[in-house]
């Protein structure tokens, strides 16, 4: 016991001291990754969330020729800025300049009085996100205005303006706000158990290729402490590193989002200091089988970069089942739970959803990933017992 | 002390040591030569427990490497080939690591560690990771490792291999001055001169048997020549089949 315990210290103390590897388990992975994915949601929160309540500024060419619409459209937070063109001259405008352009034609006047569908251009680029929800605002804007003088015509001529809608369809959306979050956040659960994972890397490559690489595993295995007490000092060491990545990755995630205002979208991702602790909690009991696993493969490997290359690829297989989830819409069953790392997304996205699973799925969840560990650590301690491992 | 018996090791179809038996006594320094490939290092390795015997038996002071591994671990100090070291540790880290995996309390140790540093001149170095390190600066300090817990059979592969003139006469000082202190001392090379300035005993090993164990003057006796280098030339290639003069 106390060997593990001397191992342990030992393997931290050196990852303390390579910076290389340090700045990627503490940096790149638990500060950078949730700063990327919390810019990435924080601009599409700003291009929707202008576009839908913003103020809008609309250039109009012609304005004169409109008063009353224009009137109409100041109500509702449109800015109306006059301009001097004709068409030829408003077209050239909407190409230099961002935003809607609105021309009157010269019969709109006339038109509009002789009770005749009185013509307007709205000229956007609509290859812009941001001027297409304007867009669609100003369309709505100008086709309530229209609604308006059909209805007061009708009234005109005595016939009652409900005529005009004979039928009455009310969508309802039924995704609760934490739903329609999860969605984005999706991303989140693999870049949780994905830094986590990577976190345990250094470690468990240099327990058998990089310390073959460098020589320095034969006279390990010169003193006098079992060998599988070698290995689990090297892999709990993996585990301390993951454990703490996974806790600055969480804490990163929370701070981030919660800066964001994840409302402003109409979500409300449920990320307190409770939610949080859920998460590291319900990662937790993948960690013994991530470390191992890394170990298991880097054995089988001839040299550090070798060992690099294939434990890099076999990092995928546990975040596989996240992408298959995201793409196919699994749901948490019994079966699925006993899926490790599959299992931990589900909990993760449970806990930001705000709808908790049944606790016996948590168990499967926690009993399932730890056995799978405990199986991988053993094996990963009967292979420091072959001749095979030096290589 | 330390004795083998009819060791084997194969790999694969290869038969790397085929039946070597040998015995290095305390106070003496003994050393196996041969030529690459001849089976030094897989003996040295099946004694210092990393390999398995096929075949054959071997006790380091008594303990058999087969039956009780750890036993005999912690009766030698073993400096491997290439004498790796943790870059990120200073030479003393390195040294007291080892300290820690042989059950050394704290205060031991340390005083172990910075006895030996003393005794082989390390002082230079001693505080500095061993990532820049120079080939004579680890060997030093992983012969400084095989030492901390006061092993009385010290296992050497190789040891010069690599050293400037000054390791190398330090290396010999520390080991005539192990013996005189009683320890058992083996080690390999193939480089005549070593054998012939520090050993009491020569083991000739060629194709994984021994072909003769005396010391160095009856060696010479032996084989009819005045020469060790000659001697060992003949012992190990009889029928003079790879030329010579």
């Amino acid at each position: 016991m106390k060997s593990i315990w001397r191992v342990l210290r030992k393997e931290l103390r050196e990852t303390l001291r390579d910076r290389r590897s340090l700045f990627t388990t503490l940096i790149i992975g638990p500060l950078l990754m949730p700063a990327l994915i919390g810019t990435v949601i924080f601009m599409a929160i700003r291009h929707s969330g202008a576009a839908s309540t913003g103020p809008i500024t609309l250039t109009v060419a012609h304005a004169e020729r409109a008063p009353r619409l224009l009137d109409f459209l100041r109500q509702y937070q449109v800015r109306v800025r006059p301009v001097n063109a004709d068409r030829a001259r408003a077209r050239r405008l909407v190409e230099r300049q961002q935003g809607p352009l609105l021309y009157v034609p010269r019969e709109f006047g006339t038109r509009l009085a002789a009770g005749k569908p009185a013509p307007l251009r709205l000229y956007a680029d609509e290859s812009d996100r941001s001027v297409q929800g304007k867009v669609e605002r100003l369309s709505t804007l100008i086709g309530l205005y229209g609604g308006t003088i059909a209805r007061l015509r009708l009234v005109a001529r005595g016939l009652d303006p409900q005529l005009l809608v004979p039928i009455a369809l009310h969508p309802i959306d039924t995704s609760t706000p934490q739903s329609r979050a999860a969605l984005t956040l999706g991303m989140l659960s693999y870049a949780i158990v994905f830094t986590m994972l990577m976190s345990g890397l250094y470690i468990a490559i240099d327990t058998t290729a990089g310390e073959r690489e460098r020589g320095s595993l034969e006279p390990l295995l010169t003193v006098p402490v079992e060998r599988e007490h070698l290995v689990y000092g090297k892999m709990l060491a993996a585990c301390v590193m993951m454990f703490v990545s996974l806790v600055l990755t969480v804490a990163a995630f929370a701070v981030t989002l919660r800066h964001i205002g994840l409302a402003r979208l109409g979500m409300s991702a449920n990320f307190g200091p409770g939610v949080a602790a859920g998460i590291v909690l319900g990662c937790l009991p993948l960690i013994p089988a991530g470390a191992a696993l890394m170990t298991l493969v880097a054995s089988y490997t001839r040299s550090y970069r070798e060992a690099q290359t294939y434990v890099g690829l076999v990092l995928l297989v546990p975040t596989l089942p996240l992408i298959f989830a995201s793409i196919l819409g699994l749901q948490p069953r019994a079966a699925l739970m006993a899926v490790p790392s599959l299992s931990q997304h589900f909990i993760i996205m449970s806990l930001l959803r705000g709808e908790p699973l049944p606790s016996g799925y948590v168990v499967i969840s926690a009993g399932v990933s730890l056995a799978l560990g405990a199986v991988l650590v053993y094996l990963a301690g009967r292979l420091y017992r072959r001749e095979r491992l030096l290589g | 002390m330390i004795e083998a018996r009819a060791l084997i090791k194969r790999f694969g179809t290869l038969t790397a040591v085929d039946g070597v038996s040998l015995r290095a006594a305390d106070g003496r320094v003994t050393g196996l030569l041969g030529p690459n490939g001849a089976g030094k290092s897989t003996t040295l390795r099946i004694l210092y427990t990393v390999l398995t015997p096929d075949g054959g038996e071997a006790w380091i002071d008594g303990a058999s490497v087969l039956a009780q591994p750890l036993e005999a671990r912690r009766r030698m100090g073993v400096l491997p080939h290439g004498a790796g070291v943790y870059p990120n540790l200073t030479a003393r880290e390195n040294i007291e690591y080892f300290g820690a995996l042989h059950g050394l309390p704290r205060t031991a140790r340390r005083a172990r560690a910075a006895e030996l540093i003393a005794r082989l001149e390390m002082e230079p170095f001693a505080d500095r990771p061993a990532k820049g390190f120079s080939q004579g600066e680890r060997v030093k300090t992983a012969l400084a490792r095989a030492l901390v817990h006061q092993p009385r059979n010290v296992l050497l592969d190789e040891p010069t291999n690599g050293l400037d003139v000054m390791a190398v006469r330090t290396l010999r000082r520390l080991l005539g001055e192990l013996r005189d202190e009683g320890h058992c001392i083996l080690f390999s090379s193939h480089v005549m001169q070593e054998v012939a300035a520090l050993c009491d005993d020569v083991i000739v090993i060629a194709g994984g048997r021994v072909v003769v164990q005396a010391g160095p003057d009856e060696l010479k006796a032996r084989a009819g020549t005045a020469s060790l280098e000659e001697a060992f030339v003949r012992l190990i290639d009889p029928d003079g089949a790879g030329g010579g003069p």
